[in-house]
Formats: C-alpha cells, sequence, structure tokens
C-alpha cells in the first residue's frame, strides 16, 4: 500500500529538485555526451583547432605507435589498483582488528590509528617525496650509515611503482580503519564466545565468524578503494614521480607510475595538447568504470553505494 | 589472559607508530634548522614558527589554505543545502517521473568527475557566447548540443566559479537525506501540517533540527573531498593568487632543485590540520550518520 503524500504541489517538488537536477545535467550529464562527441574530433588545446577525424583517434589508441603506451599503462593502472585495493584493505583489516580488541586506552589507540584520514593525496606524497630523496632523504641517509648504499629510489622503475603503491596504501589506511571499525561494533561478541566455546582457534574464529559478517563492508570498501586507486592518487602521483620514470621493455612507451588518469591530463593538457586524444581515452575508461559497476550491481545486489561526493 | 594483553598493546603500540612515522618525520624536520633538516638528524629544533611563518607568507601557503578554506565551505554549504532541498522534494511529495528522478541522480555517484575532465574544461574554460542571441540559436538547435563540440563555454577559468558552482549537487547528500527522512515518523510531518506548517518551514524547523548526524557526517564527506581536490584546480586555475592547498603544496616544493624541505614539511603538516579539526570535531556523527549505516 503506498501512502498519499504529506504535501501536495505540483511545482514544488520540481522547485526543491531544480538546483540538484540542473547541476547535475550541466556539468555531469552534458560533459558525458561531450566525451563521446569531442572523442571524434582532433582537437588542440592551445590552438582552439577542431576538426572532425571520425574513430581515428580510437584507432590510435589500438594500433599504431600510440597505442603501446595506452596498453602500458592500462596495464600499469590494473596493477596498481589490484596492489593498493588488496593491501590496503589487508592492512587496515588487521590494525582494525587489533584496535577493537577490549583493552585499556583503547580510544587512545583507535584515534592514532584512524588520524591518517585527514591525510590527502598529496600531503602523502609530499612527505614521501622527502623521504626517499635519494641525497637529502632519511631513507637513503639511514641505508647509506647501515649498509653503504644508496638506492635512486625515484628514478628506478621498480622502486619508484613501489613507492608510490606504499604513499597510496598509507593515505587511505584512515579511511579503511574508520569503516572496518563501524562495521567491527556491529558484529555481535557472543557470536566469537559461542565459538570459543566450541574451542575454534583465534584465526578460525576469524575465518569463520568475523570475516564472513565484515563482508558487506568489504565489498564497499573494495570498490570505494577501487575508485579512489583510480582517480583520487592522481596528486600523490603528480608529486612524487609526475608519472615517471620511463620502464625497461615492455614497459618503456611510458612512465612505470602513470596510471590512466594520468595520462589523459598528459595527452590532453601536457605538451601534445591533443584534447581529442585524451577525450577518446576519457570514453575508455568511462566503459572500464562502467564495467566496474555492472559487476558490483551483479555481485552487489541492492548495496550500491559507492562514495565520493 | 594477562600475556595476551600484554601482547595486544605491544602489537598495538607498534601499529601505531608505523602508521604515525612519516607525520612524526614531518613534525620533527619542520622543527630543524635548514642547514640539520638536510641531515639524518632527528632531533626535533626550535625553528617550527620560523618555518611555519617562512612557508605561510613567503611560499604563501596562507593564500592557498585561505583559497580552499573559502571554496571548501562554501561547497560544503551548498550541497547540503540542495540534498536537503531534494531529499524533502523526493519524500514528501509525489509526483510524475519520480523514480526516474532518483536514479538519475544516483547514477552520477558512479560518475567521477576525473573521467569527465577534459569535456569539463572544454565547458567551463571556453569563452562564452557573444550574447543570450547566439546562446540561444545554440540551444535551439540539437545537432549542434550533442552532435558537435562545444562552440562557446562559461568562460570561468581562473575563477572560484569554476571551483564551486559545478560541485553544488551531490548524490551521495541526496542518498543519506532520502534515506534518513524515510526513517522519521509520518505523524510528525502530518502534525506539524495540521498545525499550518508549510514544506519549507517543516524543512527549517523539524527535518533539519533532527538530521543532525546526517548533516554532520555530509559535511566531514564534503569538507574532505573539497580540500583534497587536487586534478581540476590544476587544469583550470592558472592564476597563483587563486590557486588551492594541495595544488599550492606542489607549487611550493618547485622543481626539486634545493627545496626547502624545513618548510615543505611545515607547509604539509598546516595543510592537514583543518580536515583534521572538522573530523575530530564531527567524528560521533560521521560514525552515526555515515560509517555504521554502511555496514548495514
Amino acid at each position: 500500500m503506498k501512502a498519499s503524500p504529506v504535501f501536495k504541489s505540483r511545482s514544488l517538488p520540481w522547485l526543491l529538485l531544480v538546483p540538484t537536477l540542473g547541476i547535475l545535467l550541466v556539468f555531469l550529464y552534458f560533459p558525458v555526451i561531450q566525451s563521446f562527441v569531442l572523442s571524434l574530433y582532433r582537437s588542440n588545446l592551445f590552438l582552439g583547432t577542431q576538426r572532425f577525424i571520425g574513430l581515428e583517434n580510437f584507432r590510435n589508441i589500438f594500433s599504431g605507435t600510440l597505442a603501446p603506451g595506452f596498453r602500458q599503462v592500462l596495464l600499469q593502472t590494473l596493477l596498481f589498483s589490484g596492489v593498493v585495493v588488496v593491501s590496503g584493505l589487508a592492512v587496515s583489516l588487521a590494525l582494525a582488528l587489533l584496535a577493537n580488541q577490549p583493552v585499556r586506552g583503547a580510544r587512545a589507540y583507535r584515534l592514532l590509528l584512524i588520524w591518517p584520514f585527514a591525510l590527502s593525496p598529496a600531503v602523502a606524497g609530499t612527505i614521501f617525496l622527502f623521504m626517499f630523496n635519494p641525497e637529502v632523504g632519511f631513507v637513503n641517509q639511514l641505508l647509506n650509515v647501515l649498509l653503504g648504499v644508496k638506492p635512486r629510489w625515484l628514478d628506478t622503475p621498480a622502486l619508484a611503482f613501489s613507492i608510490v603503491c606504499m604513499a597510496a596504501v598509507w593515505k587511505n589506511l584512515g579511511y579503511n580503519i574508520v569503516f572496518y571499525l563501524a562495521a567491527l561494533q556491529n558484529v555481535p561478541a557472543e557470536l566469537g564466545e559461542a565459538a570459543q566455546i566450541d574451542g575454534a582457534t583465534g584465526a578460525q574464529r576469524f575465518f569463520a565468524v568475523t570475516f564472513p559478517l565484515l563482508s558487506p563492508m568489504t565489498f564497499f570498501l573494495f570498490f570505494t578503494n577501487l575508485a579512489y586507486a583510480f582517480f583520487d592518487t592522481f596528486g600523490l602521483i603528480d608529486i612524487v614521480t609526475a608519472g615517471g620514470p620511463v620502464g625497461a621493455p615492455p614497459f618503456d612507451h611510458a612512465g612505470v607510475t602513470s596510471t590512466m588518469i594520468y595520462k589523459i591530463y598528459q595527452d590532453g593538457f601536457g605538451g601534445a595538447a591533443n584534447l581529442g586524444f585524451a577525450a577518446a581515452e576519457s570514453v575508455v575508461l568511462l566503459a572500464l568504470v562502467a564495467g566496474v559497476t555492472v559487476l558490483q550491481f551483479r555481485f552487489g545486489g541492492r548495496r550500491v553505494y559507492y562514495g565520493g561526493a | 589472559m594477562r600475556r595476551t594483553r600484554w601482547l595486544s598493546h605491544l602489537l598495538l603500540v607498534v601499529a601505531c607508530f608505523f602508521v604515525m612515522v612519516p607525520v612524526l618525520f614531518a613534525v620533527i624536520k619542520a622543527t630543524q634548522t635548514d642547514s640539520a633538516v638536510l641531515t639524518p638528524s632527528l632531533v626535533p629544533g626550535g625553528e617550527l614558527l620560523t618555518n611555519v611563518h617562512a612557508v605561510w607568507v613567503k611560499a604563501r601557503l596562507g593564500v592557498f589554505i585561505r583559497n580552499s578554506l573559502f571554496v571548501a565551505l562554501l561547497v560544503t554549504v551548498g550541497k547540503t543545502l540542495t540534498a536537503l532541498f531534494a531529499g524533502l522534494g523526493l519524500v514528501y511529495f509525489s509526483f510524475r517521473g519520480k523514480s526516474v528522478v532518483f536514479v538519475l541522480i544516483l547514477l552520477t555517484l558512479l560518475l567521477p568527475t576525473e573521467v569527465l575532465i577534459v569535456p569539463l574544461f572544454d565547458l567551463i574554460a571556453q569563452r562564452p557566447p557573444a550574447g543570450w542571441v547566439a546562446f540561444w540559436s545554440w540551444l535551439r538547435d540539437p545537432v549542434k548540443v550533442f552532435l558537435t563540440p562545444l562552440p562557446h563555454g562559461l568562460g570561468w577559468s581562473n575563477t572560484f566559479l569554476a571551483l564551486t558552482i559545478p560541485f553544488f549537487a551531490s548524490a551521495t547528500g541526496v542518498f543519506l537525506f532520502r534515506q534518513h527522512f524515510m526513517s522519521i515518523p509520518r505523524e510528525l510531518a502530518d502534525a506539524a501540517k495540521m498545525d499550518g506548517a508549510g514544506p519549507l518551514r517543516f524543512l527549517w524547523r523539524i527535518l533539519i533540527p533532527m538530521s543532525a548526524n546526517t548533516i554532520g557526517a555530509l559535511a566531514v564527506i564534503q569538507f574532505v573531498y573539497v580540500w583534497d581536490q587536487y586534478l581540476w584546480p590544476r587544469v583550470i586555475i592558472r592564476r597563483e593568487d587563486l590557486q588551492m592547498v594541495q595544488v599550492g603544496l606542489n607549487l611550493i616544493i618547485g622543481t626539486g632543485e634545493g627545496v626547502q624541505w624545513g618548510y615543505v614539511m611545515a607547509g604539509a603538516l598546516l595543510t592537514i590540520l583543518p580536515p583534521l579539526l572538522v573530523f575530530m570535531l564531527l567524528q560521533e556523527q560521521f560514525m552515526r550518520g555515515f560509517a555504521l549505516s554502511q555496514s548495514k
């Protein structure tokens, strides 16, 4: 049975919705359409020139001289996201479990673990940039004294990639721990106690009771962290490595720490200023986001909430 | 039992230490003199205020922080208001196309602005049309609107308009307010109506005071979201005196040669403070109004 509405008016509900709908239509839906349109043009940011070229931008993404760079960055983005999401969630869950124990001063411990919530990707990047500076960074000064080595962290492809991953995981710890702690509050203590009486070990209790009960939260965090790794890490990458350094073959077509969004930025707003090509790459990225969304609906059922603002 | 408790404390202390290390390092380095900063020394110095002053005034972090505070507060208030209105419209009225409208709003949760950076830049940075006549003739032609690149834009680059107006709608907010309003007993609304209150009065007098947790949670999410923005201000703002704090931090680091690391670290710490303050103040509301509801 559907209840009758509290207030009756034809125009007022629309007036109330106009600000939200107007902004979303003009600044989100319309740009989606324009991404497709622009991807069919050769368009230069600085010159302001535009010429219709059909699907040439897409042909260039998938074959020809520009294609290997795109493939490399796509692969890197997936690798980077995989590492950041999986290790980020694993570390956060472990820390949340630790902080959830009923020990003295638990509140203080929790506060000390969730404060990185206030970190931004750019701040995390700035601190890591200094710590891993080859000459004046603390890490190399320490290594130099202890082992007599001074690795070029940010110029060595594998090392630079790991540093960016580490900084990205660290930045998001606070966010993930806040949500895992909230979820742990909803796990009834009796279940764990019952399992303990049945003789289950700590690990058994975790995998049989706690982890399954946390799965809706893990599901939610999996997708918010994926969005984080794809998009929000831009500032961190820009500050720490600016997308570089270029790797050894087959990773020699682009910087190894460039993600899709970083490449779109470089192609559209960097030296080449090729907005049309960047728009075509955006369309591919949009398709990827749409694919992830479909997965989320398929496996999440009603849990469609994605986070962000 | 005694032993495990002792072990828990040890593990927790080690965990907190590792999570804190980079920031502890930044704190120590922000207190040292220019020459000590470059040495491995981890002895705190007495130069914190000097470094803070240098980064605030000389490196102009103060300007960046003021800009970001202004934009973040404006967007937070704007988003909260539009979301409250939309929630009111969606829950307490019935009209044709309501479910379509809700889906249209909800779908944008899945659409990060960053993917749209190229067309959004095009829309906002291009020069505006010559006048209303030119705009109107463009708008009336669906082929031009939907099938060709924009001939004109809003002309908002290097203004705060570009950093605020496009962000005045919040799908998260609409979603949370709708959820919350639906959990408020209907009798309250009926009673308010009996007393002669219109929808806006009902929103102001009853719904808003009853939504403290949701409003607080949203404020945290939105303030941090705007404060952390990087890519969009980086492409749309080219004037240093209008730049946002995160991009400003990169400007302060500069090219990498001869970086004043002591004051860069002081700058990084100052940049953490406002969101930290907001989070500490609204932590309870955030947990009740948002985090807890995610695990149900």
